[in-house]
């Protein structure tokens, strides 16, 4: 681990004005991200995941949004910076791999234009060298007969072939931090593991840092050095990944932990559901955002928001008024 | 792509195959004999003997078609009994003339249409969207004769231009220049309704697409605004234009008589004014043949176009 963070995000928020008054769907979120790093971001749809995706690389649209607090990545500050500023930091610095392979790609382009473009208009590269190395792209990320897949439209590949190639996009100007927001989302669930696999593998060959955003802790767990839970905008715990699963303190943990699907299960186990909807953050109460589904809520929690505190490690947080466990008794029993 | 194409193509002779059946069917559809209708009432017992003759008239409906859709395939469309030309050599003369009013027009439509709705979808609602929208909107509210009318009243009467008034027409072959001045006036009337029109179809695909998640991704890698509005929202905004595009150019093929006949500009439509006046059935029979099939092509031409910009439509 180098001595600077290669992502440092200090009480970043990002409040969208809507017509139903503000709407911080980021709210006071830190945390460092180190060089060859991966972090999991996991929470519920609509939990804030994306919008902070977004921010982290300020690709949020400016209009009605409002973004507070700092994001230094590799040196540089995010938040206000320029377009032409942030121009320089993406594709080189950061890149995004989207959601849905369905929707990400240009749909009446050629899928090695694509990644060429991106050689070519940002990396000085001339057509020929940034066509062979598209094709080392596509090659890298799997794909098979790169060579004629390069000249291949988005409706002639696969979900999965397309999402490789969205990887080959983000892959394609070298960056340092990798963002993958539900990169698997759109995929069946063998396509899932092989593509998971593919970053995984990808991070360790290119040395890049990985942030990883999904709903899905089966994803996170053994791919992961360190958890994000976030909840409504909130980071509701954050930790070194085994502890968070092991030792986890805040009720929400537990509800999303209980509510996946384990292999250990006995056949025709009920998952527990979180009752209740996330709630809606334009709004919200002065209390914790979970105390209306959380059965060990107290008026506490429904009128001062708990701060995040570490656990007995200092690098394990959590924000609530009821924690689990406390120090004294013996963790791991209800995961 | 070959297969779309020969497809397409089959549905184009069908289409083709139906409309000169149509055109054939007008002489028999006025009262009186076809003759009559032809010739006028004043012919000579010879002259209607050879008519009867050279059609086949008193043969089946069937086998009239056959001989006229004979003579037609060979460019024979008759002579005209009024001005005893053949109705081909009329045609083929006052053609290139509707082809440059349109083809002038709709470089006039597209270059203003284009980089305004570009800009204009930027920022939806925005000050300048509203002023275009609202101008446009304004625009496609004036009826062609006002426009052409206004025009001539200003340009060619007020400012006093030279050969931009009414009956000015020069042809393209004797004085360039003033071919294109003659041609100036008609040429921007036509253009304003498909100026209207492609604005506004390619904004609102345009504000469709920019909201896109290859428009993020495409921000994502780190490329400038226009090289974003241009090499990834114009193409998969563009394929309802080129749709619009063909119907509109196949109206004006039609449609476009109404400049013509008040600026006394010889072609397709001015022809055909004059051509229902003098009771030319044939040149009539003629030109609707003409325009229809020339729609036809015109918007598969146009359909083509868009199976190139959008190759999803052609393997479906």
């Amino acid at each position: 681990m180098s001595d600077q963070p290669l992502l440092s995000v200090r009480h970043l928020s990002t409040t969208f004005a809507t017509p139903a008054g503000p709407l911080r769907a980021v709210d006071d979120v830190s945390f460092d991200l180190d060089a060859h790093e991966t972090l999991g971001i996991v929470g519920e749809s609509g939990s804030g995941k994306t919008v902070l995706a977004r921010t982290l690389m300020g690709l949020q649209p400016r209009l009605n949004v409002e973004v507070t607090g700092s994001v230094q990545l590799a040196g540089h500050e995010v938040v206000g910076a320029s377009t032409a500023r942030l121009r320089e930091l993406w594709s080189s610095e950061v890149a995004m791999v989207f959601q849905d392979p369905m929707t990400s790609l240009n749909p009446v382009m050629r899928v090695g234009r694509q990644i060429d473009e991106v050689l070519r208009v940002r990396h000085g590269m001339d057509r020929a060298a940034a066509r062979a190395r598209a094709i080392e792209l596509l090659d890298l990320v799997g794909i098979p007969s790169a060579a004629q897949r390069y000249r291949a439209y988005p409706f002639e590949l696969s979900g999965g072939m397309r999402q490789r190639v969205v990887i080959a996009i983000a892959l394609a100007g070298q960056p340092r931090l990798l963002i993958a927001d539900e990169p698997t989302t759109g995929l069946d669930v063998t396509i899932q593991a092989q593509i998971l696999d593919l970053l995984d593998t990808l991070r360790a060959q290119l040395g890049m840092s990985v942030v990883m955003i999904t709903h899905d802790l089966g994803v996170v767990a053994t791919r992961t050095s360190r958890l994000l839970v976030m909840y409504a905008g909130r980071v509701a715990e954050t930790g070194p990944t085994g502890d968070v699963f092991r030792h986890h303190r805040m009720p929400y943990t537990r509800a999303l932990l209980e509510s996946s699907p384990k292999l250990s299960n006995a056949p025709h186990t009920r998952l527990a559901a979180i009752p209740g909807q996330p709630p809606n953050l334009a709004r919200v109460g002065p209390g914790c955002h979970f105390a209306p589904r959380c059965d060990l809520a107290s008026d506490r929690c429904r009128e001062v928001a708990p701060a995040l505190e570490p656990t007995e490690r200092p690098d394990h947080l959590f924000a609530c008024w009821h924690p689990l466990r406390t120090p004294s008794e013996t963790p791991g029993a209800s995961s | 792509m070959a297969r779309y194409v020969a497809r397409r193509l089959a549905t184009l002779v069908g289409i083709v195959f139906v409309i000169s059946v149509g055109s054939f069917y007008l002489i028999h559809l006025l009262p009186g004999d076809p003759a009559t209708v032809i010739l006028g009432t004043g012919a000579s017992p010879a002259a209607r003997a050879a008519l009867y003759r050279q059609l086949g008239l008193n043969r089946p409906l069937v086998a009239q078609y056959l001989v006229w859709i004979g003579h037609v395939l060979h460019g024979n469309l008759g002579v005209s009994f009024i001005s005893q030309t053949p109705v081909l050599t009329t045609i083929r003369a006052a053609i290139p003339i509707d082809f440059e009013l349109i083809l002038i027009s709709q470089v006039i439509a597209f270059a203003g249409a284009v980089p305004l709705a570009m800009r204009a979808a930027r920022r939806p609602n925005g000050i300048l969207d509203r002023i275009l929208s609202a101008g446009s909107f304004t625009l496609l509210s004036i009826p062609p004769f006002i426009i052409i009318v206004l025009l001539v009243l200003l340009v060619s009467i007020k400012w006093g231009l030279a050969n931009t008034g009414p009956s000015s027409y020069v042809s393209l072959g004797s004085d360039w220049i003033v071919n294109l001045e003659s041609l100036a006036l008609p040429s921007i009337t036509l253009a304003v309704g498909s100026f209207v029109l492609y604005f506004r179809v390619l904004r609102a695909d345009l504000i469709t697409t920019l909201q896109e998640e290859f428009i993020t991704m495409a921000r994502s890698k780190g490329l400038r605004q226009r090289r974003i509005m241009w090499r990834h929202a114009f193409r998969p905004s563009s394929v309802a234009l080129l749709g619009t595009a063909g119907v509109n150019i196949g109206g004006l093929l039609a449609g476009g008589f109404v400049v013509e006949y008040l600026l006394s500009i010889p072609g397709l439509g001015y022809t055909l004014i004059a051509a229902i006046n003098s009771s030319d059935y044939l040149l009539v029979q003629g030109i609707v043949l003409v325009v229809s099939v020339g729609v036809v092509l015109i918007n598969f031409l146009f359909d083509f176009l868009t199976s190139i910009v959008d190759p999803r439509i052609s393997r479906e």
